[in-house]
């Protein structure tokens, strides 16, 4: 099997070429065909290699020597263990499903638009593949800068649109910053240590001071920061919803942001070393986690209330990554992948049947026209919030536990967190699909389910989504924490918190009756009477995203936009300009003097080449010191 | 004599020569001078000439000839020139009825 | 003093003096006779290193055939009046002090050389200037290249009809 490992990233590549370069001329079945059976068969693939890993541990393949450099080695190596084939799977399975419903998704397109949106697809998720399985840093690197590159290419894929160039760039720029981060840490163990492979990095540790490692998880905090939405490089995230949606839910659910969960998952050996930046991270997650709920419990848009929703998410797994429950972080990741994927591709079916309308406030009633979406998006909403035996009622709670060990305060906050989110998910919910129809009458007559390309891979999902919880039933609850044996080996820093039984049903009964009681306010509430108008107060600055937009516009861009046009304007067209024009008006200046010369006067030529001759003859009788003068002050 | 004394008066008629060149702008004297020069050079060939038949040994008698061989070329040469040159000045005097040199600035266009 | 160096210094100083006449004189002519002068110094010279053949050839080819060519076309362009343009002063000064400078420099550049320190041109004697020497050698060794300058005035001559002819 270990032959076939190269297969897992390749195979997408092959498709990403395929459908890229023949994109012309192969008709659009095809292209779907080709596009969603690669990652199946990697998916497959994948499968087989979690059951080899599970019975026989993991392992690395080298395959050749990426970088040689005197001391400075750096193999192009696959590391399959078990954390990589967990990701493997969570990748290729939730990725396929998305595939396939992109297949019919974006029907509408042209031949050649379907191609390239296959190809970019395709391309992502190889990045992403090379990203959880390089065995060092540097292969973990390409994989980083390669879904960074797609996410640009895939938000901007309607690149008719300016706004949405604008929100590719932005993505682009904002994940660049964290780039830099990741790349410093990288050198920094390479100056350090000289290596960058896992293995040796973290066997490694005794070499680095407490203050290296410090600044090198904070500096790959910084990366994750970026690929993964953190405060306060999150922005990104919900601009990122111009893409498809199928795109969205690709990027929040299977790839993309949670990079940096894993690459944090990965280092968790070095991130247990450092006390300062445990804190850090917990911090942020958790004000992320917060303040994004805050903003999504304001939004209009179908997409942004998701969009937020993930961005709190994810605040909520670098939560657990800060109080060290690592394989809570992971499977959290792995919950959310479930039904942050079910609950997107509800969106764009939703989106799909009312004919490319995001704003819920034009919904409504849409129960009874999309019964397969309803259901399954009501799943997705229950996982969503926590509530049992859902699948994101395990994992949720099994962070907030870890997180109570640690602080209360963390809890409380994550709690609070979690109601808000019971509350917009089902604000969302109650406005699009109960109460009666407000969009135009034409969309109303053109409401209808969607194909079933598009409701499988939702069946599939919310089916996931109820069951998912049950991969690592916690042993309070009977259960035997599976997930926690599979990962051990992989996750050797695990925080093992030791809390009493009843504490831990208080803490659950505690966050579940919050959640409830936020579920019932919220239908109750939008159920009837959906709010239309416009937000007034304190609601406004929610609705305005709390103004970070415009503050990061204030503080960076318009800063920066009045340097450059200071470089461009004085410095560029002064001094740049000015010296090479200074320098072309020299030369034609001493030209239009030195042609005096050329007066076409033998004389005068006889003349120079007398003088010429006596200064070579003097230069020739004193060359010595001539030269030693030369040498003394050249 | 000593050889200094043939080299300076060589290199005395040779920069009176230059001289010449320099400050006139009569062609055919410009020519003059050349020849002035070309026969300084060659005053100094046979002085050399001299002095080495006279630093070689007696039994090897023909040291040195060749300098004075040069010296016959150089006259051949100087003839096949001047008779060029003259050809040259009496043209450019019938195009331009002048041999001021200064009229021979066509180059500058 | 011998009557090798009385001879030596005054035909130099003719020779100078003449150099120095050919330049100054206002008459294309008279320059074209004071080059004549100098031409006879310089064989002077020729005939006291004992360099009979040159010396001959000198007079012959410079003093007689080429003087002569300048008269002729002087003569023949009429050429002969003192209406030369002159060069402006500062032309002229430039003119001499470079020429000064590199007499200046050349004559330092003799006086270094270490090489000539003491070495004679031998006056009076020695047989390698006779004619019969010169001429077996210029007929051995020398006869290419002695042909070859044949080739040149056959080729100067047709050049000189050529560019003299009327066209």
């Amino acid at each position: 099997m270990n032959q076939l490992v190269y297969l897992i990233p390749l195979l997408p590549l092959i498709g990403f070429l395929i459908n890229g370069l023949l994109r012309k001329s192969l008709s659009k079945s095809v292209i779907a065909i080709i596009g969603s059976g690669v990652i199946l068969a990697s998916f497959v693939i994948s499968l087989v290699l979690f059951f080899q890993v599970k019975s026989s541990g993991g392992q690395i393949i080298n395959y050749f020597n990426l970088i040689n450099l005197d001391k400075l080695v750096i193999p192009f190596a696959f590391q399959i263990d078990q954390l990589s084939s967990l990701f493997l799977l969570i990748i290729t399975g939730i990725g396929f499903l998305i595939h396939l419903y992109s297949a019919a998704y974006m029907h509408e397109e042209t031949n050649e638009h379907y191609g390239r949106y296959f190809a970019y697809l395709n391309l992502f998720v190889f990045s992403m593949l090379l990203l959880v399985m390089g065995a060092n840093y540097v292969i973990m690197f390409f994989g980083w800068e390669g879904v960074g590159l797609c996410s640009y290419l895939l938000i901007g894929f309607w690149f008719k649109n300016d706004n949405y160039n604008y929100a590719a760039k932005k993505a682009f720029i904002m994940n660049r910053i964290g780039d830099l981060g990741f790349l410093l840490a990288v050198f920094w163990m390479i100056a350090k240590i000289g290596t960058v492979n896992y293995t040796d990095v973290f066997a490694a540790t005794s070499n680095f001071s407490s203050a290296d490692i410090t600044a090198i998880t904070i500096l790959l905090f910084i990366g994750a920061m970026g690929k993964s939405a953190q405060i306060p490089l999150y922005t990104w995230l919900p601009d990122a919803m111009a893409g498809p949606t199928p795109v969205s839910a690709l990027i929040h659910a299977a790839t993309m942001v949670t990079a940096g969960i894993y690459m944090i998952t990965r280092s968790n050996i070095l991130y247990s070393l450092s006390e300062v930046t445990q804190h850090l991270v917990a911090i942020v997650g958790l004000a992320t986690a917060l303040f994004a709920a805050t903003i999504a419990i304001k939004q209009n848009d179908i997409k942004k209330v998701l969009a937020y929703s993930t961005v709190s998410q994810l605040g909520y797994m670098f939560l657990g990554l800060g109080v060290g429950a690592y394989t809570g972080a992971v499977f959290h990741v792995m919950t959310h992948a479930f039904f942050k994927a079910l609950l997107f591709l509800g969106a764009g079916s939703v989106i799909h049947a009312m004919h490319h309308e995001q704003d819920m406030r034009k919904m409504g009633g849409l129960k009874k026209y999309l019964p397969i979406t309803h259901i399954t998006f009501l799943v997705g909403c229950i996982a969503i919030s926590g509530i049992p035996p859902f699948s994101g009622f395990f994992s949720k709670d099994e962070i907030l536990a870890a997180a109570y060990a640690k602080n209360p305060i963390y809890w409380g906050i994550g709690v609070a967190t979690a109601a808000l989110t019971a509350f917009y998910m089902f604000r969302l919910y109650a406005t699009t699909f109960l109460g009666n129809f407000r969009g135009s009458h034409e969309q109303a007559h053109h409401l209808h389910e969607s194909p079933s390309a598009m409701t499988i891979p939702l069946i599939v999902l919310a089916a996931l989504s109820v069951v998912g919880g049950f991969f690592n039933v916690p042993e309070v609850l009977g259960g035997h924490s599976s997930l926690h044996q599979f990962l051990s080996p992989a996750i050797t820093s695990e925080v093992v918190h030791e809390a009493s039984h009843s504490t831990e049903y208080m803490l659950m009964g505690i966050s579940v009756a919050v959640a409830v009681i936020a579920i019932v306010i919220a239908i109750n509430k939008f159920s009837k009477k959906p709010e239309l108008q416009d937000a007034q107060g304190f609601a406004k600055v929610l609705e305005n995203k709390w103004y970070v937009d415009e503050l990061y516009d204030n503080i960076i861009v318009k800063p920066l936009n009045s340097l450059g046009s200071f470089f461009k304007n004085i410095i560029e067209r002064r001094g740049i300009d000015g010296m090479v024009n200074g320098v072309g008006k020299l030369v034609n200046y001493s030209a239009r003097q030195l042609r005096l010369l050329q007066s076409g006067l033998v004389g005068g030529y006889i003349l120079f080449m007398v003088l010429a001759i006596i200064v070579l003859i003097y230069v020739w009788i004193n060359d010595n010191h001539i030269l030693s003068f030369f040498y003394k002050y050249f | 004599m000593p050889i200094q004394y043939y080299i300076i008066l060589a290199l005395v008629l040779f920069c009176i020569g230059i001289i010449g060149v320099l400050i006139r702008r009569n062609a055919i004297i410009i020519f003059m001078c050349i020849e002035l020069m070309l026969n300084a050079a060659n005053l100094l060939l046979v002085a050399f000439s001299k002095m080495h038949n006279a630093a070689a040994t007696a039994n090897n008698t023909n040291v040195g000839i060749e300098g004075q061989l040069f010296v016959f070329f150089i006259m051949v040469v100087a003839a096949a020139e001047v008779s060029i040159g003259l050809a040259i000045i009496v043209m450019m005097f019938r195009n331009v009825h002048s041999i001021d040199i200064n009229f021979l600035n066509r180059l500058k266009n | 003093m011998a009557i090798t160096e009385i001879i030596f210094w005054f035909l130099s100083a003719l020779a100078v003096i003449s150099a120095i006449m050919v330049v100054l004189s206002k008459s294309p002519v008279h320059s074209v006779l004071w080059l004549i002068a100098v031409f006879f110094a310089i064989s002077g010279h020729y005939v006291l290193l004992n360099a009979q053949f040159i010396a001959i050839v000198n007079i012959i080819v410079y003093a007689g055939a080429i003087m002569v060519l300048f008269l002729f076309v002087l003569m023949l362009m009429n050429l002969n009046k003192e209406t030369e343009p002159q060069k402006n002063l500062w032309m002229k000064l430039t003119g001499v002090v470079s020429g000064g400078c590199l007499l200046i420099i050349l004559i330092s550049l003799v006086r270094q050389a270490t090489e000539i320190k003491g070495k004679i041109a031998v006056t009076k004697t020695g047989d390698i200037g006779l004619i019969k020497v010169l001429g077996k050698e210029l007929f051995s060794s020398y006869v290419v290249p002695f042909e070859i300058s044949s080739v040149l005035f056959l080729s100067a001559m047709i050049g000189a009809v050529v560019i003299g002819k009327k066209d």
